[in-house]
């Protein structure tokens, strides 16, 4: 299977099953639409059809039989038009580490000091009461992981909330007593915090600095979009409060190993305005999410402003561009895609881990598949004292990969979005092993945005 | 005339070779929405 398509004035084709990326000529790139639609045509016959393409008719056999043999030389190679013989090895990695767990999401509080219209935890509540996780139940937590982790030396523990900094004291005591740990158990921890900033002092800068693998901090880019949701208990807006303090944590933190995360609706799909707000304010490591709510509400993307988007994630590109020839650059989350080093096919095809190696554990010790799961009850998996008790449910999520959604099994992109995200499709369609329809559209098109950046940098040096 | 430039990749083919090591990080520890191609083969990092 490939995937053909222009970006940039470059003509890109990608082969799916071998990871393999081509840039081509006008004329091959026709060729290859030819073989990719017809497979049953001779070679007299791809000449015929290449010949009848408005504006082919004067091509000369020669030219094409010569862009035939290069062709045929990369299908011999395995780089084009390569089989997908992957789907036996599906579930084969879940199983390998079935019962393992290596990356916790820790609930250290479920409230919030903001009162943001779109948040799917409904203002950090998850639809359920205030609370905040106590030492002891973090500590459990640490333990749980440890003794599941088995084999694995890479442990991920991301706080997380509501808002976790309004329970900084458990957070510090949890980190203090995992790196107690982390010799005699030969693990090692990767911290991540995700804060609104709204209590970013000098002692956070310090801590968060010292300890956290990467923060995340929560900005929309422009004044006026962030404030009509990020807004207090009062009504009033955060970004005067916020954007002064993550600028001094990042600096602190020497511009790395952080993110700025955005998220973008309704009011402002054309969020790349937000994007380069953000790097005026100096920052450079970033993130801007669609926001993810049913059809009805009044944040939600409509089928115009997915084409809009998918026309923002153009400009953006061609913005990234700009800046890294000024050398200026910058990076964009989604666009990250590394062609030479990425994830191997088990990771592709297996997805992200939630439900099975990855957890979410809410303020009282309860075990969900991952955090856009907590506060719904029907699939709450078990506690940390007990483990994973819910096991039918787990085996759902176990059983999840590319090939246990049809339509992902004729999809091009099916092993960078490794069969999309659970939450999402359970949101959208009841199921989690639905399919979240607009999400597809704007993932295909970060990755082909992502593929075009990386072959010009592949070409450019 | 050369009418195909390749681009250096990993081959997703060879890459099933190691039955996978499952030390990657996990997707949504990265940064919450909308998540596995842009992670990295921790494997590959310690080359």
């Amino acid at each position: 299977m490939i995937h053909s398509y222009k970006q940039g004035g470059l003509n890109i084709v990608l082969d799916v099953c071998s990871g393999a990326v081509h840039l081509v000529d006008g004329l091959t790139y026709d060729i290859i639409g030819v073989c990719d639609k017809s497979p049953e045509l001779s070679r007299e016959g791809i000449i015929k059809e290449v010949l009848s393409l408005p504006g082919r008719e004067n091509e000369s056999a020669e030219e094409i039989n010569e862009c035939l043999d290069q062709i045929e030389e990369l299908k011999k190679d395995g780089s084009l038009f390569s089989n997908d013989d992957f789907k036996e090895l599906a579930g084969q990695l879940k199983e390998k580490t079935s019962g393992v767990v290596k990356a916790l999401c820790l609930h250290v509080a479920h409230t919030c000091n903001l009162n943001c219209s779109y948040c799917f935890a409904s203002q950090g509540k998850y639809h359920g009461r205030r609370a905040v996780m106590s030492l002891e139940t973090g500590k459990r937590a640490i333990d749980f992981l440890i003794a599941s982790s088995e084999g694995r030396r890479n442990l991920e523990v991301d706080f997380f909330g509501g808002e976790p900094l309004m329970n900084l004291d458990v957070v510090k005591g949890i980190v203090e007593y995992a790196r107690s740990l982390e010799a005699d158990a030969g693990k090692n921890f990767r911290f991540t915090l995700t804060t609104n900033g709204m209590l970013i002092d000098d002692d956070v800068i310090d801590f968060a600095n010292r300890e956290m693998s990467n923060v995340v901090l929560s900005l929309d880019g422009r004044r006026e979009v962030h404030d009509r949701y990020r807004v207090d208990y009062q009504g009033k807006g955060s970004w005067d409060v916020i954007v002064p303090k993550f600028q001094r944590l990042v600096k602190a933190r020497g511009g790395r190993n952080y993110y700025m995360r955005g998220t973008f609706t309704h009011a402002n799909p054309d969020f790349v305005e937000d994007i380069k707000v953000m790097l005026e304010l100096g920052f450079d490591e970033l993130s801007m999410e669609p926001v993810v709510c049913s059809k009805d509400d009044p944040s939600a993307l409509d089928e115009k402003d997915i084409a809009l988007v998918c026309a923002q994630y153009e400009e953006l590109a061609q913005l990234m561009l700009q800046r890294r020839r000024e050398n200026k650059p910058f990076t964009f989350y989604h666009y990250m895609l590394d062609l030479e080093d990425g994830p191997c096919i088990y990771k592709r095809i297996s997805g992200c881990g939630s439900g099975t190696e990855y957890l979410a554990v809410t303020p009282w010790g309860d075990l969900y598949p991952c955090h856009q799961f907590v506060g719904e009850e029907r699939f709450r998996l078990g506690d940390i004292w007990r483990g994973v008790t819910n096991t039918e449910l787990q085996g759902e999520f176990k059983s999840c990969n590319v090939y246990s959604r049809k339509e992902c099994c004729d999809c091009w992109a099916r092993l960078y979005c490794s069969g999309g995200c659970s939450a999402n499709a359970y949101h959208a369609t009841g199921s989690i092993r639905g399919i979240y329809e607009s999400g597809c559209t704007l993932f295909k098109k970060r990755i082909e945005c992502a593929i075009y950046l990386e072959a010009l940098r592949s070409i450019e040096g | 005339m050369k009418h195909i430039v390749t681009i250096k990749t990993r081959n997703l083919c060879k890459s099933a070779r190691n039955g996978g090591c499952g030390e990657c990080q996990t997707s949504c520890q990265s940064a919450k929405t909308s998540c596995i191609a842009n992670q990295k083969c921790e494997k590959s990092q310690k080359k």
